[in-house]
């Protein structure tokens, strides 16, 4: 049986991530599994984790009121869910909602944060591999916000 | 791989229509229709050309070929109602006739693409102009190496062809993204903006040629993700329309740079118009 820093290092997220680092940070992390309609956070809860998405596919929400429920973005295998951890005051953006099985890596948000602020290095480690996801969707979310297949657009 | 792109010859009298009856009129979304002319009247045509259509008393537009290049009992349009022509065509109805002129332009590098990987990525209406492709690699799939397909549309209720993309997600050796920018909680596929899309689709760079038609910013983005995925600028093709008029390079309406897009075009080798796609003046 596989432990959760095989698991871990199985992920794109650990690519290059040396042993020590990633036993380090597998401390902080657990095996999760998501029935289909689980949700992994709710809009407005605590940020206290994030997730390594191993298999499956998560929504993210908003909800409209008298128009329901809207997914901007879905988070599939091989990435990372959930930034609302790195920055306080740790509350959670969106809805999170599994729409197929789902396994993934969960991490406890404080306890990497910790680990980070204790050991610099560790800490750069994890911006190498959080900006770069973060900063292609910002840069889809804009192209998004500008409505690129509207009639005017096309 | 050859460096000039073949087109169709045009016809024999390129700026007198001829008179089509509309023989079948499909509803795709709100704002998009499909309608199929009389075959009998076309004239061939390769993926990617382009007619004019004209609706009479209104106005006449460039309309690239939706359908199928080698079936000749059908000759389809598919067409967003954006202008006043466009919601003209949009009123016709089995039996109306329409004014037709083409066809015209260079189309995609179905031939020239033989032996690679083929990659297609489309953005809203930009599925229109690639369908013919999709049709062509289906018929002559033992030609080509893996094929990808990625199509992004506003919302689940703005996606075209919708019954024959299922069954292009169906069939064996075909693969098959579609992403929207935003969806209710009914829908399961991808939600977001399609290029991020590209890094699930499997493809030696080295041996694909991948073909883009949607809006410019979308072409732009995504011609730039291929290179950063390591495809040669030469090997990436992209479609572009714009004012063109008479479809035959005599207007000059269409002038794009050195380049007339109605007859250089509308399929252009992104290497050779990459710097023209960031001039704000052009």
């Amino acid at each position: 049986m596989k432990d959760i820093a095989d698991l871990l290092r199985h992920h794109p997220f650990a690519e290059g991530l040396d042993e020590d680092t990633l036993s380090l940070i597998a401390g902080c992390a657990k095996n999760v599994v998501l029935q289909p309609g689980d949700y992994l956070h709710r809009e407005g809860a605590a940020a206290d984790s994030f997730y390594l998405v191993r298999h499956g596919a998560v929504a993210l929400e908003t909800f409209v009121p008298g128009r329901g429920s809207f997914t901007f973005l879905t988070v599939k295998s091989g990435e990372i869910l959930g930034a609302d951890w790195l920055i306080p005051p740790y509350r959670s953006s969106f809805d999170a909602r599994a729409i197929e099985l789902t396994r993934a890596i969960a991490f406890d948000g404080k306890c990497l944060r910790g680990k980070c602020e204790a050991d610099p290095r560790v800490g750069y480690e994890m911006m190498k591999r959080f900006i770069p996801p973060l900063v292609k969707r910002l840069q889809s979310a804009r192209m998004q916000a500008l409505g690129m297949y509207d009639a005017a657009n096309a | 791989m050859p460096q000039t792109l073949k087109a169709c010859a045009p016809p024999s009298y390129p700026m007198a229509p001829r008179m089509i009856p509309v023989t079948r009129f499909i509803r795709e979304s709100q704002d998009v229709f499909t309608f199929d002319l009389a075959a009998e009247h076309a004239t061939p045509f390769t993926p990617g050309q382009f007619n004019m259509l004209y609706a009479f008393g209104v106005g006449e537009i460039p309309i690239s070929i939706s359908g199928d290049s080698e079936a000749p009992e059908r000759l389809t349009h598919t067409i967003r109602a954006v202008g006043p022509v466009s919601a003209a065509l949009g009123k016709l109805q089995a039996g109306d006739q329409v004014g037709l002129r083409g066809p015209f332009g260079v189309g995609w590098p179905v031939e020239e693409a033989k032996g690679f990987d083929v990659l297609l990525i489309a953005g809203g209406i930009g599925l229109a102009p690639l369908r013919p492709v999709i049709y062509w690699l289906l018929r002559h799939r033992a030609a080509y190496g893996r094929v990808g397909v990625l199509y992004g549309a506003r919302t689940p209720d703005d996606l075209i062809f919708r019954s024959e993309v299922e069954e292009w997600r169906r069939t064996p050796d075909f693969q098959l993204r579609v992403a929207v920018e935003r969806a209710g909680p009914e829908w399961t596929g991808d939600v977001g903006y399609v290029t991020p899309l590209l890094s699930k689709l499997r493809f030696d760079a080295t041996e694909a040629v991948a073909m883009i038609c949607g809006p410019e910013v979308m072409i732009r983005a995504t011609a730039l993700a291929l290179e950063d995925a390591g495809l040669a600028d030469s090997r990436i093709f992209v479609s572009m329309e714009r004012n063109m008029k008479c479809a035959i390079g005599h207007c000059g309406h269409c002038q794009f740079g050195p380049l007339f897009i109605c007859k250089d075009g509308p399929v252009h080798r992104y290497g050779r118009v990459r710097s023209l796609l960031s001039y704000r003046e052009l």
